[in-house]
């Protein structure tokens, strides 16, 4: 039977430590931006200029449909060379900037749709509310819509961070040494690839487990 | 004030009005009532522009509320408007309901807007209430910041969309009372309501709606004493029996 060897763990502590804040800084990133753009998309979506609710939801169906170690490959794979060619510097390592913008606009697709429920939740009424007072619709959509649809979508929210905080340990096929590329990187190199996976999916089930919880707790305090 | 001629309006295939015209001049207050669907909510929400309409012409204050080129915001912001379910902010405190579009609108500084919201929360009997939230109140006193949240606008004139029927009966009678104060203060009012009494108290003309067509448009006096439609004396006979059993 194989014997388990957890000696290599904890000289990596600091190496997997700078993996994590990778880790986190990706999820941050794409979370913020992709909340932002998934408004936007969102907006665009219910919008009534049928070119702009078009464009909306071919982005997000497109996005939806395919794997995102693809759209993370196609960012490793051509917008580094893209670049390289436009600014013409070949040492240049966007690897890290890639991440962020494929896992941004990736997310985005996700986000757009939980906002659009959102919006889609707060009466019509609050709208005719806000118009029949004199606000122009941006003013309604920016003042009394969105702030109603973000305190109902909170959870939803949330709970796609979560997904999307496990979902980072996909950019090891891009090279980038997140805390789960630290880990695997580690265990090949020590011979404990099985112990230090079994490690780092027992940090992520843990991390993941307390913020789940903190959700649900939260969606009662909510409801 | 407001005119409404010959307007109509499809839903598809359906006509909800057909050929509406009237008029409510300054100072008037206008009762619209009749059967459900017959369009009477549909007309008023056509005066601010809540609700397009396809033929006719609908003039509030000298601006064509159909016309392309009319800012609507600037129309709307004039033209005070209560529904049927209150639609207060529910994110906003009943005091933030009163500024917000004071402020945003009108650019009213926040020192100014919150003396004007406090003085008529004062007129609506509510101004304890100012920094609750409106989940906190009753329906009717919903129903009263919503009417002051219409007036901090300073508006030329106040639709009302059945602003009592979502109320509980005991309730009602707290929100007409500020209705007939504003009503015996001048304001040019139009409102959708079966509420007979306050038809009888303060209106000068009651409208009656059928199938989407003004079918009479008469004094308060006349329309009571001798409805002069059959369609028009059967809903009163109706909701006039009906409140009297209540």
């Amino acid at each position: 039977m194989y014997s388990l060897d957890w000696s290599s763990i904890p000289g990596a502590i600091p190496y997997l430590w700078e993996g994590m804040i990778r880790t986190l800084e990706i999820t941050a990133v794409a979370v913020i931006a992709g909340m932002l753009i998934g408004t936007i998309l969102a907006v665009c979506r219910l919008s009534r200029n049928v070119a702009l609710s078009t464009l909306a939801a071919a982005y997000v169906t497109c996005f939806r449909s395919v794997p995102l170690v693809m759209v993370l490959l196609w960012f490793y794979l051509l917008v580094p060379d893209l670049v390289k060619r436009i600014v013409g510097n070949p040492s240049l390592d966007i690897r890290l900037l890639s991440a962020f913008v494929a896992f941004s606009l990736f997310e985005a697709s996700y986000y757009a749709e939980i906002i659009r429920a959102g919006i889609q939740s707060v009466s019509k009424g609050q709208v005719s509310a806000g118009l029949a007072l004199g606000m122009t619709s941006g003013e309604t959509m920016r003042l009394i819509i969105l702030p109603q649809a973000f305190r109902r979508m909170i959870p939803l929210l949330l709970t796609q961070a979560i997904i999307l905080f496990q979902d980072t340990s996909l950019v090891y096929v891009m090279g980038l040494a997140d805390f789960f590329g630290v880990a695997y990187n580690t265990g090949n190199r020590d011979g404990t690839l099985v112990e230090l996976i079994l490690f780092a999916g027992f940090v992520y089930l843990v991390i993941c487990f307390v913020a789940s919880t903190l959700v649900r707790n939260l969606q009662k305090k909510i409801a | 004030m407001i005119s409404i001629k010959n307007v109509s309006k499809w839903y598809g295939d359906f006509h909800v009005l057909n050929d509406c015209s009237t008029e409510v001049t300054k100072g008037e207050v206008v009762v619209v009532c009749g059967p459900s669907g017959s369009g009477k909510s549909t007309l008023i929400k056509c005066v601010n522009g809540l609700e397009g309409f396809q033929k006719g012409q609908i003039v509030v204050d000298g601006a064509s509320v159909g016309d392309k080129k009319t800012n609507l915001s600037k129309l709307r912001s004039r033209v005070g408007m209560v529904f049927q379910h209150f639609e207060l902010f529910p994110h906003l405190s009943v005091m933030q309901n009163l500024t917000i579009a004071q402020c945003r609108v009108l650019k009213r500084g926040q020192g100014e807007a919150a003396e004007k919201a406090l003085k008529l929360l004062e007129v609506v009997g509510l101004k304890a209430h100012a920094q609750k939230f409106p989940a906190q109140l009753s329906g009717g006193q919903q129903q009263r910041v919503a009417i002051a949240r219409a007036l901090a606008m300073d508006p030329i004139a106040m639709l009302f969309d059945e602003p009592t029927s979502a109320l509980d009966p005991e309730m009602i009678k707290e929100v007409l009372d500020v209705m007939v104060n504003l009503a015996q203060a001048g304001m040019t009012m139009m409102v959708v309501t079966h509420e007979m009494g306050f038809a009888r108290e303060v209106a000068n003309r009651v409208i009656f709606m059928d199938n989407g067509q003004i079918v009479e448009d008469r004094p308060k006096v006349d329309f009571f004493r001798t409805p002069g439609t059959d369609r028009a004396q059967q809903f009163l006979s109706k909701i006039l029996s009906h409140s009297a059993q209540a």
